[in-house]
């Protein structure tokens, strides 16, 4: 602990607070387990309230983006998969789609059915991590974590035999997607969807009425709806704080029109509806993939017009976004008719909501931080790119 | 959701001193952009977001461009030292320094569900004036972004309260996602009195005066 006492923190004037004694300067991070990787938090301590948070960015930056724009359209495809290493197929399905709205391709049936399959399995394996996460940060060490884990990896092993890869699974393609699934898919996909119903039942006993956990997070982190409209938070932690507002609905891109689901909201926006929300919309997710897995057409999985080699979009620019596990995952690319993207824009959801993090922590305790943290659900490779 | 003529005209008949230009797209999702004047770029932001029709609430997304025009010569190079803004004007890169910077913001409507809105705002040039309003007053959501476009490409917001480089380290010099930025070979580079690095480098990757520095102290090299 002494070295992180010993860190400089520069970025602060003088802060002057009432009665206050002595301000204690902290670096959080980059290396603290709590950041969730390589993040780091300046914080000024009263006591132990929080009086300033600044958010210190950049330590897992690659410049992705400059990156993608020296390569050709395709060659990205695989790159997104680490800007969200938990969801790459949800990060595929928002740079095909936008790539599919610049040049105008058509995606068939059976593949925008795969799609929302694999999305909300995505879904569920990260909402189930994060809350894993949560709970490890609270000091519940291990178990819950474990547990979901363990349910996690059977959604794993579903990707792993369909694209080749657990979390890498640069699945999807500009028009489609690129293999069928594999004979006996279907069936074990199903079973891990009547299972997971169970476990979330399982899950739920163990945790929402929990009284530790009640006590860490009730009227903790508290985010007002305006506050998050207007600093753009999006996702579970926007819907959190009673905002209906959810691409799936809005753009309804994909076959979503075609299920019936609906929106979790939260009343308070602390960091126990975070919570929440995230096991409801686990359990919508589930309805999806009955349904979905239940009505999947047969037919081809790629544009047969689609060209993966000398692919070349007219000159132009496009905006396409999905929703994400984590919110918001926009992509804007624009075009001048050459094989490379002329700009190549990726709107993370992780940064956004960080945009708030101040505010939810100022005048929480320090073991607060942490959790408020973990419940806005970062990936660093998304928030540094 | 209006159409963009339509959103056009009203913006001219709520602030006549404004300038507003419909940018068409010719990509088959035609969002179609509006660019604004710089000079008015926060009064028409502040309209679209309160205006009762429009209740554009929810700033999405901001990227950066760089329109570098016409495209660089055959062979050119900038060193990374010298891409500070300063020393970039007083060295004059020509011709080929013209173009502008430019960025755009996504708009939608939280409480309408619609969008997007998108608008353009573009500085004069390339080098020395590079500044734009800063939106963070009307959208929060534009903090970050515009902060991030400050560090990568140069654009410097007026109004934005915390102006600092986002994802490059304090200190770091020039813009990489300009368009004539030259990737070094490594960044990480520094001299020291026993490292062998610097000679790997050639003085193309903006290292010379570091082997300078080693060619002389160190006979070997």
């Amino acid at each position: 602990m002494s070295a992180i006492l010993e860190t400089p923190v520069r970025a602060f004037e003088s802060v002057s607070g009432a009665g206050a004694g002595e301000m204690l300067e902290l670096a959080i991070g980059p290396h603290h387990p709590s950041t969730h990787g390589v993040f780091r938090m300046d914080v000024v301590l009263d006591g132990e309230r929080v009086r300033r948070l600044k958010p210190v960015f950049g330590y897992l930056h690659r410049n992705h983006e400059k990156i993608a724009e020296g390569q050709s359209y395709l060659s990205s495809m695989p790159y997104t998969d680490r800007l969200d290493y938990f969801c790459s197929l949800t990060n595929n399905w928002a740079y095909a789609l936008t790539v599919e709205k610049l040049a105008g391709l058509q995606v068939p049936e059976r593949a925008e059915y795969i799609r929302v399959i694999t999305a909300e399995l995505t879904r569920v394996q990260n909402h189930l991590c994060l809350i894993g996460f949560l709970l490890q940060d609270m000091g519940a060490s291990g178990t819950p974590l474990m547990y979901a884990f363990r349910e996690r990896e059977k959604i794993l092993d579903l990707f792993e035999s369909l694209t080749g890869a657990r979390m890498m699974c640069n699945y999807m393609r500009f028009g489609g997607c690129r293999v069928d699934l594999p004979t006996g898919w279907m069936e074990e996909a199903q079973q891990v969807v009547q299972g997971l119903t169970r476990f979330l039942d399982e899950f739920e006993a163990l945790l929402t009425g929990n009284e530790i956990l009640m006590a860490r997070t009730m009227h903790i982190g508290v985010l007002s709806s305006a506050a998050a409209v207007n600093a753009g938070v999006t996702g579970p932690m926007l819907r959190a704080s009673g905002v209906n507002y959810d691409v799936r609905k809005v753009d309804r891109y994909g076959v979503y029109d075609r299920f019936d689901f609906r929106i979790p909201l939260g009343d308070h926006g602390d960091t126990y509806d975070r919570y929440l929300i995230r096991v409801l919309e686990m359990r919508e997710s589930l309805k999806i993939l009955r349904v979905a897995l239940r009505d999947l057409p047969e037919g081809p999985v790629m544009d047969p017009k689609a060209r993966l080699r000398g692919f070349r979009p007219k000159a132009g620019e496009a905006y396409g976004r999905i929703e994400a596990p984590k919110g918001e995952l926009g992509f804007h690319l624009i075009s001048d008719g050459s094989p490379n993207p002329f700009r190549y824009r990726v709107r993370p959801p992780s940064l956004m909501n960080l945009t708030v993090l101040e505010e939810m922590c100022m005048g929480r305790m320090l073991a607060d931080v942490v959790v408020i943290l973990g419940s806005v659900d970062i990936v660093l490779g998304e928030v540094d790119r | 959701m209006e159409t963009l003529e339509e959103i056009c005209f009203r913006i001219k008949t709520a602030l006549p001193a404004a300038r507003v230009e419909i940018i068409p797209n010719a990509s088959p999702c035609g969002q179609r952009s509006l660019l604004l004047g710089r000079e008015q770029g926060l009064a028409v932001a502040t309209f679209l977001r309160d205006d009762p029709q429009l209740r554009l609430d929810y700033c999405s997304n901001v990227t950066g461009v760089d329109r570098l025009e016409p495209s660089l010569p055959q062979g050119f190079v900038q060193s990374p030292s010298s891409a500070g803004l300063k020393k970039e004007a007083g060295e004059g890169l020509g011709e080929s320094g013209t173009g502008c910077l430019e960025a755009v913001y996504h708009l939608f409507s939280m409480a309408h569900k619609n969008g997007p809105v998108v608008l353009r705002l573009r500085t004069e040039n390339r080098l020395a004036a590079v500044r734009l309003p800063s939106l963070t007053p009307v959208w929060r959501s534009c903090e970050f972004q515009e902060r991030e476009i400050f560090d990568l490409f140069g654009i410097v917001f007026d109004g934005h309260p915390d102006l600092r480089r986002l994802l490059m380290w304090e200190g770091f010099q020039g813009f990489p996602m300009r368009r004539d930025y030259l990737v070094a070979d490594d960044f990480e580079c520094e001299p020291t009195p026993h490292g062998d690095v610097p000679k790997r480098m050639s003085p193309r990757q903006g290292c010379a005066e570091v082997i300078q520095k080693t060619a002389t102290a160190d006979p070997r090299v």
